[in-house]
This record gives C-alpha cells, structure tokens and sequence, in this order.
C-alpha cells in the first residue's frame, strides 16, 4: 500500500540530494548531499523489500555499513585538503599536485 | 484517506521541507542540523515500511555517529560562521535546476513501474513475519546464511576505513 508514495518521496529526496551537489561549493556540504542520495536509495529498498523479501533489508544494512566508512575517509581527506589549502571551496581545490 | 497514509505524507513532507531547507542554509552547521531532522524522518519512514532494526540502527548510525562526525569536522575547522554563501550563481541554479529536474523526472517514471507480479510476496507477508519473529531475527537470517561473505567483508572495508581516516587526517606521518 505504501510502496508507490515510498517510492515517490524516496525519488524526490534523491533529486534533492543531486540538486545539493549540484549547488553548494563548500565540500562538507556537498558530503552531506552525498549522505542524503544515500538515505534515499534506503529507502527505495526498504519499500521494495515489503514486496520482494526481507533481502532488501540487509543491504541497507551493507550500505550503512559502506556510508559510515565513507564518511571517515572523506572527511579525512576534506580536514588534509584544508591544513594544506586553508579552504574547502571546491572551486579553489583544483590541483591533483600538493 | 487511511490513518496510516495521513502519517506517511506528514512524516515525508517533513523529511522533504528539512531536505531543502538543508541544501539551501548558508551555514554549515544549520544544513547539518536539517539533515538530522531528515534522517529522523526518514527513520519513522522505515518503522511504517515494516524495517524496525533498520529504523533503530538509522538513529544510532546515521543521526548519531555519521552525522556527529560532520559536526566535528565543522566546528574542528572553524566554519561554523561563513562570511559569504557558497551557493552558485543564477547560471549554476539553472544548470543543476535542468540537471536535477531531468534526473527527477526520469526517477518518477521509473518508479510508477510495478515491481513484477510473479516475484511478488503477498501484502502483508512481511508484517506477518514481524509478528512471528520479530525483524532483527528476519533481517539476522539471510545476512549470517545467504549474505555471510560480503558481512565479513564489511568488517575489513570498515578497519581499512579506520586505518585510512588515522593515516589521512594525521599531520605527520
């Protein structure tokens, strides 16, 4: 009964979460963004298991497992680029080089 | 309108005002904040899919820890007050506006298909086995039976990230 709203909302806060990266310069909110495409396809699986098994379930769990170690390792890499840039504005963050 | 559906779109409009409200502040603390408020959503969202365990581990994980740590490295780089927006231009509204709308549109199409009818549990089945064994037993089955190896191999994928997050934010290595 609930899987085509699910659906719905699930696909309106993904456009969200794009738009934002789209958007924003700063890194950390683009992250942020990033976090929110990733709840959205949450819970396109979790509406989806209701109708095709308790399998959708567990890969949400895979997929918060995978965003929680994502989250530690970007982070780490926006907090290196700033001791060594002093910004986190993607638009002054264009050299591969140190 | 059932109860059930009054409750949905109330918890979903907030999850979806919290998530423009988050992609458009200024401030990165605030867009942190509303995201929080999103992910609450999103998590009450889950209880009415039948996802308790999942629902529970959203507020732990996500509001708590994922979401602790991008406050941490706000307030850790002093960015809490920016003096000018980092938000695009009117050239850079228009093109993710293009971008996002023809994304969305394709998302909507999509999502009126039907799952296929032949693979289809019964409505109901998975409330059913809530109320036999409960969720965190349904979801415990397939993740140490069907899916046991990619469960181990999170494990090493999370001490990689922790040996990687220490090595990358150190100073001095």
């Amino acid at each position: 009964m609930l899987l085509g709203p699910s659906l719905f909302v699930s696909a309106v806060l993904f456009t969200l979460g794009v738009a934002g990266v789209l958007l924003r310069r700063n890194a950390i909110v683009i992250f942020m963004c990033v976090e929110l495409m990733l709840n959205a396809v949450n819970l396109t699986f979790i509406a989806l298991a209701q109708t095709l098994g308790v399998a959708g379930q567990v890969f949400v769990f895979f997929v918060m497992a995978v965003a929680a170690a994502e989250a530690a390792v970007g982070l780490a890499i926006i907090l290196a680029i700033y001791r060594h840039r002093r910004t986190v504005n993607v638009d002054n963050i264009n050299l591969l080089k140190g | 309108m059932p109860a059930t559906l009054i409750m949905f779109w109330m918890f979903a409009g907030v999850a979806v005002v919290s998530a423009v409200l988050c992609i458009t502040r200024t401030s990165p603390v605030a867009s942190a904040l509303w995201l929080v408020v999103t992910l609450f959503q999103i998590a009450a969202l889950f209880v009415m899919l039948d996802a308790q365990f999942l629902a529970v581990l959203q507020v732990l994980v996500y509001a708590g820890a994922i979401m602790v740590l991008f406050l941490f490295v706000i307030m850790l780089l002093n960015l809490g007050r920016l003096s000018v927006s980092d938000i695009k231009g009117p050239v850079g509204l228009a093109v993710a506006a293009f971008l996002a709308g023809a994304l969305g549109l394709q998302l909507f199409i999509v999502a009126r298909t039907a799952p296929p009818a032949d693979v289809s549990l019964p409505p109901g089945a998975l409330a059913a086995v809530e109320r036999a064994e409960g969720m965190v037993a349904a979801v415990a089955r397939p993740l140490f039976g069907a899916y046991l190896v990619p469960f181990e191999i999170t494990s090493v994928l999370l001490l990689a990230a922790i040996v990687g997050a220490v090595v990358l934010a150190k100073r001095h290595i």
